[in-house]
């Protein structure tokens, strides 16, 4: 089964302490969404909202179009995989993933059916029959996710459930989570801090920061057109350019920055619309700077760099450089580019830098940080 | 190489002398229990039995050591339910002054059983309350629940929260967390709880003596023959009495320990 969730100005304060601060998320049924954020964001609190182990101190929750803002955890059509798996160590595996269908009044022989066949969703149908501390990592989070899949909920829940498992097992079970979550359908709320994980398995991630949702889209637009500066920093790399808006017309901006001026498409505005005189951010990924001259499409001479340093990285050359601009008063701006692994590239070197204006998002700059 | 040899027997000496001065009476009081004679002093005169079958023949010493056994089970299990009860209410639940509430469930420690023997004759007596094997157990329970509290507390790790509300998100209430999922993974210490208060119990004689009346228990029993002088038969049932105790630690040490150092 699969439910929409609708999360209306949620928010939870604690002693002194904002957690969420007037949260709206609407997810549709089935959708795998990624709450991303760095500890202390508030995603974890949302989930916990969401699992209702938690109340919000205002706002509502609603789950497959009911209000369940107040409903307590064993009521809702949510399960929860929790971070430490929390596996009841003294169940072998299929009373483990049989328990809610126990607690809902299922008789034995039919849970233990449906727990093998939830035990072989996930691989490990011979270990029926084993406790908990017989499995690995990696086999206690499956049998986990068996177990939160046994009860066929709307909504699943997992509070970072890859957080403990080395790296490469993290990419291989981020796949199958992917993939299980596309065979039951099952809506999946999934919190972490690892924006390459956030990337791999979303449909939609929401990137929050101090309690707020700051960016929510699919993985390329908040990645390509993030609407905030913090959602930019967060997922991926990007330097961040102060500018002013000079000029308008009905299509483009004119932003003037201390090392070339770009005519930006106004729809690269992401956040607010441009004013005349306003102080902006741009943000431009490190893939998108180019050498003048060097790509198909065209491109805005952003004026001579040095490289100060440049290391290999197989796909890129991953380069820092100094722009020769006299406009940068402070003369600390450093900019991080990535060079094509084919480009003749040496430190002290001096490039034109150039970037397509397509590629370049144009973000307000808040109060003090001008 | 003498030195080294020298160091090694008196290193062996020493722990001759300080098993033997711990274990010498023990052994003397269950070789005395084979006495072949009046008196359980040496000389040994021979092996018998007799005074073995004396004890079994004895419907009184046998009366007490059924009593012994009620109290020790009936009063350990209410310490170990009592105990987990509270060390789940103050492991999970935020309860007013949770800190002084738990120095007063384990207070009772401190204060001598004749002292708490005293008390609760008084209180006994104040109430109307007639002597029993029950206001034994009673006795036993005050004594038995700050241990069993301890103990079941301190394994009551942060750990088992989630595991719990896990059980909670699937559907389980109050009751079934707690009889489902958090008392079985505290078996270990539910048992140690349990068996530590039976050994406890089941020696102990202030209480036993000064809160019962007709009906008393082994350790009471014993002390009565004991007034009408020295006799092997006290130590046959002392030797008894030793072996239940020696059992239920030995039940302990390899079943229940061995098996918690496993998962």
């Amino acid at each position: 089964m699969t439910a929409p969730v609708s999360i209306i100005n949620a928010t939870k304060t604690f002693v002194g302490f904002t957690a969420l601060d007037n949260v709206c998320l609407d997810i549709a049924a089935g959708e795998f969404i990624v709450l991303l954020g760095p500890s202390g964001c508030g995603k974890t609190t949302l989930l916990s909202i969401l699992g209702g182990f938690l109340s919000p101190t205002s706002g509502r929750v609603m789950i497959g179009g009911k209000d369940m803002t107040h409903v307590a955890p064993a009521k809702r059509p949510t399960t929860t995989m929790f971070q430490d798996y929390a596996l009841f160590p003294h169940m072998r595996l299929k009373d483990n993933v049989g328990f809610g269908l126990r607690m809902r009044g299922v008789a034995r022989a039919a849970r233990d059916e449906r727990a093998k066949a939830l035990l072989d969703l996930v691989g490990l149908k011979e270990s029926a029959e084993k406790k908990p501390h017989e499995l690995s990592g990696g086999q206690r989070q499956r049998v986990a996710l068996a177990r939160a899949l046994a009860v066929d909920p709307d909504v699943l829940l997992l509070d970072e459930p890859l957080g403990a498992l080395d790296l490469q097992l993290r990419r291989q079970m981020q796949d199958e989570l992917k993939a299980i979550q596309k065979r039951v359908g099952t809506t999946f709320v999934h919190v972490t801090h690892d924006q390459e994980e956030a990337m791999a398995i979303a449909d939609r991630i929401a990137v929050m920061n101090r309690g707020r949702v700051e960016d929510f889209g699919p993985p390329a637009e908040i990645y390509m057109r993030p609407r905030s500066l913090f959602s930019a920093g967060f997922l991926g790399e990007t330097n961040f350019l102060p500018g002013v808006v000079e000029a308008l017309d009905a299509a483009t901006a004119k932003v003037v920055t201390a090392i070339g001026d770009l005519v930006l498409p106004r729809r690269n505005f992401t956040a607010a619309e441009p004013d005349p005189g306003q102080q902006v951010t741009l943000c431009i990924r490190p893939e998108h700077f180019r050498r003048a001259g060097e790509a198909v499409r065209p491109l805005t001479p952003l004026g001579q760099a040095r490289i100060a340093d440049a290391a290999f990285f197989g796909t890129h050359y991953r380069c820092h450089l100094k722009p020769a601009a006299a406009g940068d008063p402070a003369g600390d701006l450093t900019i991080m580019a990535h060079m094509p692994p084919s480009a003749m590239v040496a430190d002290g070197q001096d490039i034109v830098l150039a970037v397509n204006a397509e590629d370049v998002v144009a973000l307000p700059t808040p109060a003090g940080r001008a | 190489m003498t030195r080294k040899l020298l160091a090694a027997l008196a290193s062996w000496l020493y722990a001759a002398l300080l098993f033997g001065f711990i274990f010498l009476p023990v052994v003397v009081l269950v070789l005395f229990s084979f006495q072949d004679g009046r008196l359980p002093v040496p000389p040994f005169n021979g092996f018998s039995l007799r005074w073995y079958e004396a004890v079994f023949a004895d419907g009184k010493l046998m009366a007490a050591l059924l009593h012994s056994f009620l109290v020790a089970t009936v009063s350990s299990l209410v310490a170990c339910l009592f105990g987990f009860l509270a060390a789940y209410a103050l492991a999970r639940y935020r309860l007013p002054g949770s800190a002084l509430q738990r120095g007063l469930l384990i207070a009772p420690m401190t204060v001598s059983y004749l002292i708490i023997a005293l008390g609760l004759l008084t209180v006994l007596n104040a109430l109307g309350v007639g002597l029993s094997l029950w206001t034994v157990g009673i006795g036993h329970v005050v004594i038995n629940l700050p241990l069993c509290f301890a103990l079941i507390y301190s394994s009551m790790g942060a750990h088992h929260v989630n595991i719990e509300r896990a059980a909670r998100d699937l559907g389980a209430g109050e009751v079934k967390v707690m009889l489902l999922v958090t008392a079985p993974m505290l078996l270990p210490s539910l048992l140690a709880a349990f068996f530590l208060s039976v050994t406890f119990s089941w020696d102990e004689f202030i209480i036993a003596f000064l809160l019962s009346r007709f009906d008393v228990t082994l350790p009471v029993e014993i002390w009565s023959l004991l007034r009408s002088g020295l006799n092997p038969k006290t130590n046959a049932i002392g030797s008894l009495v030793f072996l239940v105790s020696v059992s239920v630690l030995m039940v302990l040490e390899l079943w229940l320990f061995r098996r918690t150092r496993k998962s």
